[in-house]
Parts: structure tokens; sequence; C-alpha cells
């Protein structure tokens, strides 16, 4: 079956765009060809710097009739109708149609037989039309063209079952044509244009070019070089996928190449060397075998020189060594400057216009830290207000000027550098963790509080200046700093209840009367609360349920009963209690409805007239009594065992009781009695709100 | 079009001055206008009239030229071996865009002993805009061995006006340039020409103003004077004339580098400024335009 292949040539394509424009490509041609009706058994897109590939495997040579049909007015219709139906298939007489019985009579139907092209009469268009449509997230024009694309675009392969198929792409002025040649790598190809027949032809020729096409084979090819260069020093890479990515978007033809870092920059941070190596220069770091930071870096070049890369490795060596001179001035010059030293310059850096400069956040965070010491077992208060008065300070050093992503680890650093207690140097380093899902937790007592603190006071902050996020917006991040108090609170085992007036009331804002809506804020941590505990294959409604109680902003507690909330309502027992609950809950909502009263309060046991009442009131009762305790005593998981014992005898009282008896003391005594149930229950959750 | 004389004669050095020379000799014969200074303050090569002015329009432009370039706020005192407040920008505008412009400039590479076969040149993705100029394109950083040479800008934009025909922009930092080729460590020990050092010829310069811009430069008077350019330039519009109007645009442009080397300029200030500035430029381009007859 005939294969189409495509390649669309450029000047270099933007690492970062390649392969989603690959992938575009494949989606845009094979969407074509199924509108037109060209069937095919695989399509694979590859891209290298300077071009995007596609192949599609499995054509036919021509598209496959279509038979039509058509169904038309009764015979006998009108004239009018029938001129207006032969219009609309395209036939000039109604003998060319044919009449078929059907319920409703005889009815005229238009049989067409459409006659299936070549494909490589309908591909072009296709082509054409893909590239056209082809997005780039920015393109430009090029000399008096207006044809846009991603830079400037020189030619096309487009062969067809071994045959350049025949069309353009038009540049508006001017037109690229389709043809069958390429060319190879920049420097190590024989800079002669190479003609291709098909995909196999193609990438062999690219091959002798010096191209690899496939990205796939390209990352291999740089994986394996960077393993073997660093093993013959021997030496380790330091794993960097999305490095990985980038450096295989930026080559033909990989060559792993191993230089060396000058002595006098290892004393600077190794974190601050990747950084500086990485960010500008796109080098791999390399460690000894005891994990630490090796004097060599790698790089990938595009090249395969006459020397070795002698100078090619010679001339990074000499880059890096500016750059480092750089890293290695700021690191010199940033100890010259205590960290306390740097919190005046923090009043000329603003947080956010309504909330004011960073460093009357820092006073903020600073009271809270200390607040929230008593909170968190083993902290001490003086270290976590020192800690969460330094964790800021790193922002006006030089080094996190041109590194942003240290801050933090600098703050250690430098804290370390001046004697700062361990304890406060590792609370400035993880004060912004947990930043996402994948990153580690803070365990330790000051790290725990500062990292609280500097989360509570965005939330609380921007809930005061009514900033919160909606829908995909959210700006300043605080569904991430909702999901951080959430994990640092949960994984920690951290008691404080969210709705504290320490947070609520603007009081580290130094805004006595500001307050905010507790129960808002209360609500966001619920949604993220949600999102977290998915994953434990918790469902939502159980959370909502607690929620619904309306006392419990302790974190820690809500999930303690939400865990055994689940467990209970898996239970045997409690699916049944939880059928008698409904139960009881839709006769009480009903009659509530039609006496327009609500049913609260206790029965009268003077009143009860069979045994199941009166067992039912005892269970309920000695129930009661002791939930309370239990629920004191945080054992929810004890409090919902006892709450099954309820099953039986609820069992056993709707089995025999009549709830709606004739006598009406009698009824509204059965009534009160359900409502018991719902009270006792409704003391541990929302039961009404528990699904399934 | 090398002469007979010229291929007799000892091949040049890889002084800094004769990779200027080297840098001319190409872009002549490839056409290409070799024009001087601009005689004004500029932050970068990009600035003179020769490139972002003669960008706009239809006529065919092809220019080469060195620029001396002053950024207040990167001087060192003399003491960086990597930074400079003055330095030099070797700029090649070339109008329309040719299909061959990568390889013209590779072909500059060679002219000036950088041969792409021993060394590892890239074009990595590096998107110009200059928020001053209202100018944007899309190009590349050239790297050799992992040091960027090189900006290759295919101009969208100047002055919120789209360029039609498209132009390449190429700069060469020519003190990294000749930093490589000569294989020095800092740039005052740039050979200048075959007798005397980059620092022979600049050290003291960069002593002095780096005292001027941070220090020394009187702020209140510096203000004023970019009112003044500001209101002149305006006028010049006014008047009809695009090019002593675009005079006053720049001065403008480094009176604002000058305050904030001085720090005089809060953040929020910043954007207002450059947006000052860009007003003028806007006019600039717009009026040279209308001059030439395409508004």
């Amino acid at each position: 079956m005939p294969e189409l292949l495509l390649e669309l040539f450029s000047e270099e394509i933007p690492a970062r765009m390649q392969r989603r424009a690959a992938e575009d490509l494949k989606g845009l041609i094979t969407d074509g060809l199924k509108k037109a009706n060209l069937e095919f058994a695989d399509a694979r897109s590859y891209w290298t710097p300077r071009r995007l590939t596609l192949v599609v495997d499995g054509l036919p040579e021509t598209q496959p009739d279509l038979h039509e049909e058509r169904k038309g007015p009764k015979v006998g219709a009108p004239e009018q109708a029938l001129a207006g139906f032969l219009k609309a298939a395209g036939l000039s007489s109604i003998d060319q149609c044919e009449q078929r019985e059907t319920p409703k009579g005889a009815v005229w139907f238009a049989v067409t037989e459409k006659k299936g092209g070549p494909a490589a009469d309908v591909l072009p268009g296709v082509i054409e039309a893909a590239i056209r449509a082809l997005p780039w997230p920015k393109s430009m024009r090029f000399a008096d063209q207006e044809f846009r694309w991603v830079r400037p675009f020189h030619s096309i392969i487009a062969v067809f079952a071994g045959t350049a198929l025949s069309g353009s792409v038009d540049m508006r002025p001017g037109a690229v044509a389709f043809g069958v040649e390429t060319k190879g790598h920049r420097f190590l190809g024989s800079g002669a244009a190479i003609t291709v027949s098909g995909f196999d032809d193609y990438i062999a020729k690219l091959r002798d070019e010096k191209v690899i096409l496939d990205p796939t084979e390209r990352k291999a090819s740089i994986d394996r070089q960077l393993r073997e260069a660093a093993d013959r020093e021997g030496l380790t890479i330091k794993d960097d996928p999305g490095l990985l990515d980038e450096v295989t978007g930026l080559v033909e033809w990989p060559v792993a190449l191993i230089g060396r870092i000058d002595d006098a920059f290892m004393e600077v941070p190794p974190e601050v060397l990747t950084a500086s190596m990485r960010a500008h220069q796109k080098y791999f770091t390399l460690n000894r075998p005891d994990g630490s930071m090796a004097p060599r870096f790698a790089v990938i070049a595009n090249m395969e020189a006459e020397d070795g890369g002698a100078a090619i490795i010679s001339g990074n060596e000499r880059v890096l060594r500016a750059r480092l001179a750089d890293a290695k001035f700021f690191w010199d010059q940033d100890r010259k400057t205590k960290l306390e030293d740097r919190l005046s310059d923090l009043e000329k850096v603003i947080f956010h216009a309504k909330l004011g400069t960073v460093a009357e956040r820092v006073d903020r965070i600073a009271g809270l830290a200390e607040a929230l010491a008593a909170h968190i077992p083993n902290a001490d208060p003086a270290l976590c207000a020192r800690a969460a008065r330094l964790a800021k300070a790193d922002l006006t050093t030089e080094m996190v000027g041109e590194f942003p992503e240290l801050q933090g680890l600098m703050g250690r650093y430098y804290a370390l550098d001046q004697n700062e207690d361990a304890a406060v140097a590792d609370a400035i380093a993880q004060h912004y963790s947990p930043a996402g899902p994948g990153d580690a937790c803070p365990s330790e007592p000051t790290a725990i509080a500062v990292a609280l603190a500097e989360k509570l006071d965005t939330l609380v902050g921007f809930w005061l200046i009514d900033e919160k996020p909606t829908g995909s917006k959210d700006p300043f991040a605080l569904r991430r700093a909702a999901l951080g108090v959430i994990r640092l609170v949960l994984e920690n085992n951290v008691r404080i209840g969210l709705k504290d007036k320490a947070l609520t009331h603007g009081i580290f804002f130094k805004l006595e009367n500001a307050s905010i809506d507790g129960e808002d804020l209360l609500r966001f941590f619920a949604d993220r609360l949600r999102v977290h505990l998915k994953d434990e294959g918790v469902s939502h409604d159980l959370i909502q349920a607690l929620f619904a109680l309306g006392d419990e902003d302790d974190l820690v507690r809500l999930v303690a009963r939400v865990h055994a909330l689940r467990d209970f309502v898996n239970s045997e027992d409690g699916a049944n209690l939880l059928t008698a609950y409904r139960r009881a809950a839709n006769i009480l909502k009903a009659e509530e409805k039609k006496d327009a009263t609500e049913y609260n309060g206790a029965p009268d046991p003077e009143q009860f007239e069979q045994d199941e009442e009166r067992n039912l009131w005892a269970a309920l009762s000695s129930v009661a009594a002791q939930v309370g305790v239990m629920i004191e005593e945080e054992d929810f998981a004890g409090a919902m065992r006892l709450l099954a014992s309820l099953r039986a005898p609820v069992d056993a009282f709707f089995d025999q009781v009549t709830v709606n008896a004739d006598k009406p003391d009698l009824r509204r005594n059965r009534l009160m009695l359900l409502s018991r149930i719902r009270g006792t229950m409704g003391s541990l959750a929302d039961f009404g709100l528990v699904e399934g | 079009m090398t002469s007979a004389t010229a291929q007799d004669a000892e091949p040049l050095s890889n002084s800094f001055q004769n990779i200027i020379l080297k840098l001319h000799q190409y872009w002549s014969d490839k056409g290409c206008v070799i024009l001087q200074p601009y005689d004004m303050e500029v932050g970068a090569g990009t600035f003179h009239w020769a490139t972002t002015l003669r960008s706009l329009g239809p006529e065919p432009w092809s220019a080469a030229y060195v620029q001396p370039s002053r950024r207040p706020t990167d001087g060192r005192y003399g003491e960086n071996p990597n930074r400079l407040q003055h330095y030099y920008q070797y700029q090649v505008i070339l109008k329309p865009s040719p299909a061959e412009s990568q390889d013209l400039y590779l072909g500059s590479l060679k002219a000036i002993g950088i041969d792409p076969m021993a060394h590892d040149i890239r074009f990595v993705e590096d998107d110009w805009e200059s928020p001053t100029l209202g100018a944007w394109g899309l190009g590349w950083e050239v790297w050799c061995d992992g040091m960027e040479v090189s900006q290759f800008t295919y101009f969208q934009q100047v002055g919120g006006f789209d360029c039609n025909p498209v132009s390449t922009e190429l700069t060469y930092g020519l003190e990294r340039l000749a930093m490589y080729v000569q294989g020095v460590e800092s740039i005052y020990d740039i050979q200048f020409s075959d007798t005397m050092t980059y620092r022979e010829v600049y050290h003291q310069a960069e002593v002095e103003y780096s005292k001027h811009n941070f220090e020394l430069a009187d702020t209140d008077m510096v203000l004023r004077h970019f009112a003044d350019a500001e209101t002149e330039c305006a006028s010049l519009i006014d008047g009809g004339v695009a090019l002593p109007a675009y005079d006053q645009c720049l001065k403008a442009s480094h009176l604002f580098n000058l305050l904030d080397a001085r720090g005089v300029i809060s953040v929020t200030e910043r954007q207002a400024y450059i947006g000052r500035v860009r007003t003028l430029a806007k006019a600039c381009a717009e009026q040279f335009l209308k001059s030439r007859g395409h508004l």
C-alpha cells in the first residue's frame, strides 16, 4: 500500500515548540485524509530543529467509490417537488431515479455512484490546507511574504507512492513547490541537496548526512553518550529529564563532550553552579560516586569536529568561567551583608499594592510563626520567629536576583554562613514548600511553623482584599497555598483551628477591625481538601457531610472523622443504618411538611406502647451519652462503632412499629423518637449528605 | 571583489580593529552601505536610524556599521573583565530579508576566523523586543561553543508599524568576539590594534564614566534634559522632520537609562518613562513614513 512522506524544512524551530508542531501536523493531515475518505494504516511524526516530518502508511491509490442514496418525494408528487429533488441530487431526469415501496407507498430514490479520484490528486490539497492551518505559539512573516511560519520556511518534500506530488504552498507572493529534495546537517552534511523516494530512503540518506531524524533515537543517543562519557571519568550524570528533552531539540547530530570546572568555583554552592550551567548553557551536572558534585560538566554539541571537540570544549570552558565568575562574585558579595541587615531593603519591595511591602509581610509571618509554635510539638517560638524574620531576606541578594529559582536555598547558605541555628537555616530553605504535589513537605518544627505562616498570611491577606481565585484564574496561586497548608497540617499532625481569630481577624495585618468571612475561607479549604483526599479514595460527599456540621475547622480532626465515616459507610452495619437513617429522615421530612412543624426533642417514655420503641429509646440514650465523650476524646472510630450498634434496634423499630399511628399523641411521640435517630447520628456527620 | 594586492598581503591579524575591517570588507562585498556610527548616545546598534527608521517602508536597504553603545547600569569601574558601560556592536541590516540570511551570517563568521567546521555553532531561540522602540522580531541568539556571539532577528514591527518587507538584523558583540578569537579572558586584554590593548584605549574612560553614571550625574538636571528632549521631539514632529525628532527621542532614551543607573526611578515610574519614550519613537516612525510618502 502506498506511503506518503512529508517534510517541512525551515530555519531553526525553537526547541520548546517542535514536539507540539509535529503532533499538530499529524493531526491536521490525518483529519484531512479522513475527510477525503482516504483510509490509512499508520501515521508517525518526527522532528529535528530544522524539520517537521510525517509519514503515513497504507494509503490507497484511489479514493473509494461512493454509493449515495437519497430519498425523494412520493411517486406522483407535484412537478415542482420532483424538480427540486433532482436538482439537489445532481440529476437531470426522473428516469435516473428508482421507485421503491415503503410503508407510506411508493417513493422516488436517487442512487448515485461517485467514482473516487486518484489519491495523488487529492493529497496536495490536504497538505496545503494543513500547512496553512498549523498553529504556532508565535509566528513571523519573511521578506515581502504574507505567509506566516515560526521561522523562514524553505522547502517541502511531498512524496506519494515513490513519486513527487504536484502542488505548492502559496507564500503570497511566490510559492514553495512540493518536491523530493532536502538538506542534511548544516555543517556535517555534504551541503548538496539529497533526493528521496520514500521514508526508508529518506531516513537512511539523512543519517548519511549526519541527521538523526527520530527524536526518540536522538534522545536515547544523548542519554547513552552522557552515561558513557561520565563513566569514563568514574562519574555519574545528574538526571535532568527536562534538560534532556530540551537539548534533543537543539541538535540533529548529538555529540556529548565533557569539560572541566575550575577548582576555584567549587566552593560556590553546587545548586548555584548547576543553576548557572543549566539555565544559561544547557550543561549537565556530573556527580562523584559519593553524590557530591564533580568539577566537570557535560555539553551536547551538534558537531563532530576534526580535533575531537578540543576547541569546542575549550570554548565552552571559557564561557563557563565567565558565567561562574559572576556567580562567585555574587556569592562573595552577598555574604558581606548579614541577612537581618537586608530587611530594610525589603521595605522597598512591594508584595501587593493593597497588602504592602515584603517587609510588612515578614513582620506578619514572624508574628504568626511565633504564635503557631504553640500548636506544633517541640517548636521553639523564638527560633520560629527568627527563621520567619530571615526567610525572605535572600530576595535582595544578587544571587537570587540572577537565579530566582534559588530563593530560600540561598537564604539557607547565607544563614549557615552567619552561624544561624541549623533549624533556622533549614526553615528558610523550606518555607516555600510544599510548592506542588511532588514537592517534599517540611517536617521539622521550625520549618513547619514558617512554611505554615507564609501560606496562611498569603491566604488571609488575599481574602482580606477580596482577591480570590475564580474559575481557572488563580494569579496568586492561592489554591496551591491552601493545598500546602493542608499537607503541612495533616502530614505533621498540627492542630490549629482555621477559624481562629488570629487568622480571620486581620490581627497580624494590624487591622483589628478588618475581618474575613471565615466560613468562606473554610469552604475554600474544603474544596482543596476534597481534591487532596480524592487520591485516598475518599469521596467528596463524606467531606461535605462533616463540613456541614459547621464547627469543624481543625483539619487533622476533620480528616480523622472523614476516615471513620468512610469505614462506617463501607461496613455492613453502617450501610444498613444509613438506609434506616434515610428512612427516618424522609418520614420526618414528609410529616414535618404536612404538620408544618419541626419534630425535635425527647419523646415521652410513658407513651411508648411497644418494646421496640422502648429498646430503641434506651439504645439511643445510651449512644447519645457515650458518643459525646468519645468525640471529645477523638475516638471517632469508636463513636462510629457505637453508632453501628443502633442498627438492630432501629431495624426492629421499623419492622414492628407503625409511626403514623391513629392516635395523634402516639404518632407525635414516635416522630419525636425518629427525630432522636436523626439527632444522635447528626452529631457525628450530616448523614443526609452522604451519597451511595 | 578582493583585489590582487589584498590577496598577496600578509593576512590581517585578529586585532579588534581588524575584526571590524574584515566585517566591513565582507558586508561591503555583499552590497551593504558601510555607514559610520550614529553620533548620539544609544544603548545598542539597533537604535541607529539606519536600522530602526530604515526598516520601515518598502525601499530595499542594506547597511553595516559599528555602533558605540552605552549602558550606564553595566559600568563596573573598569574592574569586571566581562562588563562595560561603553562597548561596540557591529550591526547589519538587510532589507528585504534574503532567503540565504543564515548562510550570509555564517560567511561573516568565517571571514573573521571562526570556522564552523571546528566549532559548535547553534541558533537558539531568542525573540527580540524593545519596549522603548515599540519593536519586536523573532530570531535567535547565535552560539559559538556555548557563547552568545550574535543576535539574529527578523524584524516584524518597529515603532508600532508592521515591517513590510521584513528585514534581517544581525548584531555582533565585538568585544566578546574579539576575546574569543584572541583567546583572552578579560576585555581589557583584547589587542585593539597590533600594538595597543583595549585597556590602554578605554580603561580610564570606564572608570570615569562609571563614576559619572553612578555618582556624579546631576539627576535634577538630567530630569530637566529628559523633559526638554521630550518636548523638542514632539515639536519637531509637528514641524514634519522625522530624523531630527528621532535624535531627541534617543536623547530622551539615553537620559532615562542614566536616571535608571542613578537609581532615582522607582519600579512603577520605570514603566511610565518607557511608555513616554515609546510614544516618541512611534511618532518618529509615523513621521518618517509620512515624509517618504508611505502614509
